[in-house]
């Protein structure tokens, strides 16, 4: 019997949704780690009781947690993450140069072949690995001391790595998302790393339209079958590539806003993507408070508002870069959660929407695990 | 020995109730203190002060004998009461968030 682990990172904890491939009656564990904030919680793909969790606090700073049975049991592991070197500086808000410090990790990404590495990304910006389960971490530091890393400027969010993309057709292609320096790949296992924002134009925060970084991207997507293909919500503007990043151009087409903050590909068709549009960079939830989830069938441009059984009215909520995902079942499950709690599932692609918890905290992250 | 109260958040992760109890080698101070907090339960380093640099978190702080110790020296003694036992140091956080 195949089933559905979806698994939730919010402002006081971890919470893990479970059910069968009917995706209508869940089983809610949780809270783990509980006043803790949870900015992301991941499971392997090859090994799928292996999850990893970013536990943090303001007071107490990082943990790391991690559970090899599927989340029913948790053991810390390192929780030690010093940059590499030489520190250096980058841009603080003012424009001055600021010192790196770390704050927090924004996002674990387990290897696709390997249960025990497991890529972070943190605040200040900085990408490290385990390759021992957690036990330890070590930077890879070419990317922070990437030419452009001392010209990197935090965003009203901090200085974050947060998204973290791994190429299934080449092993040692990775693709990150840094607020505000932009997208960068690396094709050498992160040894070397360029910045890949060519297209993306921010004309009021970032005037020179040729500049290499300083983009505030907010998210980045690919379908595992069409890996040289990205789709991006950029702080305004969704966007996509057709050349791993190389270049973009703007797909936002029809959609009445093209701010927000998550984005992801259907699990079965590579050109259906999905977005929720927020309505602009001062007022964080959706226009009229009506929750819409837009999809496109045809890779961009053209956008259907999808929003049966979610709030028509009165909803003032955002939802994260993090926290929307989709499972692999044969139609394909689409999950967001949103800033006011709520995890939302539609198991037919989009069509259909209902609440699988209404009152959990400020939702972080979802990812979703397909269990068979 | 000394004694140790921590926070809900560190008891929770060091999986202890009530208060610590700690041998110390040497003078009783802050410094000799974490390190036998740490020594004896790993799970907090990082958690009250830096790995590397033992600079303490800013939204913590410690207190003895109805004194602020936390912007003491690391390797200042602590209160006679503290480092005989007869009162605990207190890792308190700051009260803060929501």
């Amino acid at each position: 019997m195949s089933g559905v682990r979806v698994l939730v990172g919010t402002r006081k904890g971890a919470f893990i949704l479970t059910s069968d491939g009917k995706r209508e009656r869940w089983d809610v564990s949780g809270p783990h780690f509980g006043g803790w904030e949870i900015y992301h919680i991941k499971a392997s793909p090859v090994d799928p009781d292996r999850i990893y969790a970013s536990q943090s606090s303001g007071w107490f700073g990082q943990l790391i947690q991690r559970s090899n049975d599927g989340g029913q049991t948790w053991a810390p592991v390192d929780n030690k993450f010093a940059y590499e070197g030489e520190t250096g500086t980058h841009l603080w808000y003012d424009g001055t140069p600021h010192p790196w410090e770390f704050k927090r990790i924004w996002h674990l990404e387990p290897s696709l072949t390997d249960p025990d590495t497991v890529y972070a990304g943190a605040e200040d910006a900085a990408m490290f690995r385990t390759t021992d389960g957690g036990q330890t971490w070590r930077e890879l530091a070419g990317l922070r001391n990437h030419g452009s890393g001392k010209l990197w400027q935090p965003g009203a969010g901090g200085m974050g790595l947060h998204t973290i993309v791994l190429d299934p057709s080449e092993a040692n292609r990775i693709f990150v998302a840094i607020s505000a320096a932009g997208t960068f790949r690396t094709d050498d296992g992160g040894q070397t790393w360029r910045p890949i924002n060519r297209g993306l134009v921010s004309k009021y925060e970032l005037p020179d339209p040729n500049a290499e970084v300083g983009h505030c991207v907010h998210h980045i997507a690919m379908h595992a079958a069409r890996p040289g293909v990205l789709f991006m919500q950029k702080h305004w503007d969704v966007m996509r590539s057709n050349d791993a990043g190389d270049s973009w151009h703007e797909i936002s087409g029809d959609l009445p806003t093209d701010f927000g903050f998550a984005i992801d590909v259907h699990a079965h068709e590579p050109e259906t993507v999905y977005v929720v549009p927020i309505k602009s960079d001062s007022e964080h939830y959706p226009i009229d408070g009506k929750l819409r989830v837009y999809r496109s069938r045809s890779g961009g441009n053209e956008w259907e508002p999808l929003g049966k059984g979610l709030p028509e009215r009165d909803c003032y909520v955002n939802v994260l870069r993090d926290a929307m995902a989709v499972d692999s079942l044969d139609e394909c499950g689409v999950y967001f959660g949103t800033t006011g709690g709520q995890v939302y599932c539609s198991a037919d692609g989009g069509d259909r929407w209902a609440p699988i918890v209404r009152d959990l905290p400020a939702v972080l992250s979802v990812e979703v695990q397909t269990l068979r | 020995m000394i004694r140790v109260v921590l926070p809900h958040h560190l008891r929770k992760l060091a999986a202890v109730e009530g208060e610590v109890q700690l041998e110390i080698e040497g003078p009783a101070t802050l410094a000799s203190a974490l390190d036998a907090l740490e020594a004896r339960y790993p799970v907090l380093c990082g958690t009250i002060r830096d790995h590397v640099t033992h600079q303490r978190r800013p939204f913590l702080r410690f207190f003895a004998c109805l004194e602020d110790l936390s912007n003491q020296p690391p390797d200042a003694p602590l209160p006679a009461a503290v480092a005989s036992g007869a009162e605990p140091l207190y890792v308190i956080g700051a009260m803060a968030g929501g």
